[in-house]
């Protein structure tokens, strides 16, 4: 099996799939030279436990009957190797390569002015994502920043311009983001939503952090958009409303930040004085239909404007998935509009025909299977249950992807295309010397690791 | 992290765990072990029994995501008996954050990992529910 990515949904995957197929094989590619994915490159520098789940990883990849195919990404860039070169060679393929690109919100100033992030590029950057790694935020121009969208990626965000820079320098966060961050002017954070509390996306874990947080303050929020009576609801969104109305400890506040529900941004406007700089964010209030309490209720534009003056704003409304470059000649479906690869719910791609025909061979995992939500546990669920229908399929001998000569050579069967296209494949033990080499660096600093935030770096270290 | 140990004769207490198809594995444990790790070193899958899974030779362990620092909710089971709950010290709040997060929250959840065996919990009874459904958990970057 040739698995593409290599966050959690690939690894969970590989790892269920060769317990439970005798003498299977997986072959995973991955386009940087460094595996892990989101935990890796999303997961907060502040949330070390959460990234335990590659000791897991690290026991599959010792397997011999894993190989890591590092640095060679699928598509068809130039530096990229062909899904087509792939299908003679495996058996099956798995689709496990995330949410590579985010959503955004399609209103006027948002690609023009200056001041204006996308969370993706922010946590992107202070967790050493080489695709960011010149990005070069400006935190010293104001003390209000706009984080629009209220899940917990937005929570990190806040968390990381609110806490303290002592905290994180004993992370995995990059010097650089460090540098950066003890430099910051921000100090009110005003998370921004379109519906109320009882919609949000956040959990409660990522709200208690926030008001955990010794200097920095919870402004209460409106009390009408909370039940009075909390006994009634179900326990999580009772548990968050506590939390919520309870606010922050803080005793001395240096900082703030806030909740402010039911504000639809419409604009992004120019400040008075540098044209090219964001100076505010218009919003337009919204009301709760068919009220505030209930958790599926939709948000309706009043037509009554705000203005939220801001220098600094971080669009954190979701990522999003695309198609590889040759789905549609290989007659491989996507569907644009949910971002994720038609399958029948266990993994199995399909055509949406009408008939859900199964594409053999074909499945997928994580993020492009089920959209862009979901912790590491419920992606953990997810590629369990995609690789007992691999082991499903191949136990009942229904049809595969035709090998050559019947014989799936896997990665010697693909090297010989990647070589002549001069790409340089980075395997598990080069890995490893990567990360030796980030944990020696980290040491030195007494962090957990330095990372190496551009993808020369990474691979000089094997030279 | 992760290792497990049979206890040494006559200091044995126990624990059974049973899984989603309703088969019983009933354990001999030491004193301070916790059920994520006892799951570990006995093969037993907290997200649904299944068995021949040799990976390089080895038993094949449960992944509690975060090996045990209550940072996933991987390792949820149900308490059977509602007095035997009672004697569990009390779950912190950051236990309660992934169990709201946790498929099918009874009354008696707990998470494994936070779970140490105890002389008074000698005999005590857990249920694993089944993890496939947990996909609507939690929501990562959804629009607000
Ligand atoms: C900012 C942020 C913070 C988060 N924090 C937490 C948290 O604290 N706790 C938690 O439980 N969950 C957290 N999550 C959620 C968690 O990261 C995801 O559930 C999980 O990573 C999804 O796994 P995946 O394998 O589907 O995708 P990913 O982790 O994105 O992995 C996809 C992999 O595929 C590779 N790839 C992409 N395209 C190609 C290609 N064409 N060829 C080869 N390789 C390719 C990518 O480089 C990447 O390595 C967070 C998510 C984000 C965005
Ligand atoms: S193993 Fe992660 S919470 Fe118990």
């Amino acid at each position: 099996m040739a698995v593409i990515g290599s966050g959690p949904a690939g690894f969970y995957t590989a790892y269920k799939v060769m317990s439970k197929i005798e003498n299977s094989v997986v072959d995973m590619y991955e386009h940087l030279p460094v595996p892990f994915g989101l935990v890796r490159f999303g997961v907060a520098p502040d949330h070390p436990e959460v990234k335990n789940c590659q000791d897991k990883f690290e026991e599959v990849a010792e397997s011999p009957r894993f190989n890591f195919v590092g640095n060679i990404s699928i598509g068809d860039d130039v530096g990229a190797l062909p899904l087509r070169s792939l299908l003679p060679h495996y058996d099956a393929i798995l689709f496990a390569y995330g949410a590579s690109r985010d959503r955004t919100l399609g209103i006027p100033g948002e690609d023009t002015l200056k001041g204006i992030y996308s969370a993706r590029a922010f946590v992107g950057w202070y967790n050493g994502l080489p695709e960011y790694s010149d990005l070069a935020p400006d935190l010293t121009l104001g003390e209000e920043a706009v984080v629009v969208g209220q899940g917990n990626v937005a929570l990190d965000v806040t968390r990381i311009l609110l806490q303290d820079t002592s905290v994180l320098k004993s992370t995995d966060i990059t010097e650089n983001a460090i540098e950066t961050l003890q430099k910051s002017k921000v100090r009110r954070v005003r998370v921004v939503g379109r519906r109320g509390p009882m919609q949000a996306a956040f959990t409660i874990k990522e709200i208690r952090e926030l008001m955990n947080l010794p200097s920095v303050e919870f402004e209460p929020v409106n009390g009408s958009l909370i039940p009075e009576d909390l006994k009634g609801l179900p326990r999580p969104s009772r548990r968050i409303m506590e939390v919520i109305k309870k606010g922050s400890k803080a005793t001395e506040p240096t900082k703030k930040w806030s909740l402010d529900f039911c504000l639809s941004p419409k604009a992004f406007d120019a400040s008075p004085t540098i044209h090219s700089q964001l100076g505010s964010v218009s919003f337009e209030k919204t009301t709760l239909n068919p009220d505030p309490f209930d958790p599926n209720a939709r948000a309706i534009g009043t037509s009554q404007m705000v203005d939220i003056s801001s220098s600094l704003a971080f669009r954190s409304i979701g990522y999003k998935s695309e198609p590889l470059a040759e789905f549609s000649e290989l007659n491989i479906p996507f569907n644009d509009k949910s971002g994720t690869i038609p399958n029948d719910h266990l993994g199995r791609v399909v055509n949406e025909d009408g008939l859900v025909t199964p594409l053999k061979g074909m499945y997928c995992a994580g993020w492009v299977k089920r959209g862009p939500t979901g912790v590491i546990a419920s992606t953990m669920a997810d590629a369990f249950q995609t690789a007992d229908s691999v082991a499903e399929d191949w136990h009942s001998h229904a049809a595969f992807l035709n090998s050559v000569d019947n014989e799936a050579l896997g990665w010697d069967g693909v090297k010989q295309e990647a070589e002549k296209k001069g790409l340089r494949r980075v395997s598990w033990q080069d890995w490893k010397r990567i990360d030796a080499e980030e944990r020696r660096r980290g040491s030195a600093q007494g962090k957990e690791r330095e990372k190496f935030t551009k993808v020369e770096d990474m691979l000089a270290v094997l030279d | 992290h992760g290792h497990w140990e049979p206890p040494k004769d006559g200091e044995e207490i126990y624990v059974t765990f049973i899984d989603k198809d309703g088969d019983e594995h009933k354990i001999a444990v030491n004193k301070g072990d916790n059920l994520l790790t006892i799951a570990q070193g006995n093969d037993i899958e907290m997200e649904g029994k299944y068995t021949g899974c040799i990976l390089r030779g080895e038993v094949n362990k449960q992944p509690g995501a975060c090996e045990g620092s209550c940072s996933c909710s991987t390792c949820h089971v149900i308490v059977e008996d509602e007095t035997m709950y009672d004697k569990i010290p009390e779950a912190t709040d950051d236990e309660n954050d992934m169990l709201d997060l946790a498929f099918g929250l009874t009354e008696t959840s707990r998470l494994g990992c936070q779970i140490e065996m105890t002389k008074e919990l000698d005999g005590l009874r857990v249920k694993l529910p089944s993890m496939t459904r947990n996909l609507q958990a939690s929501d990562f970057s959804k629009k607000s």
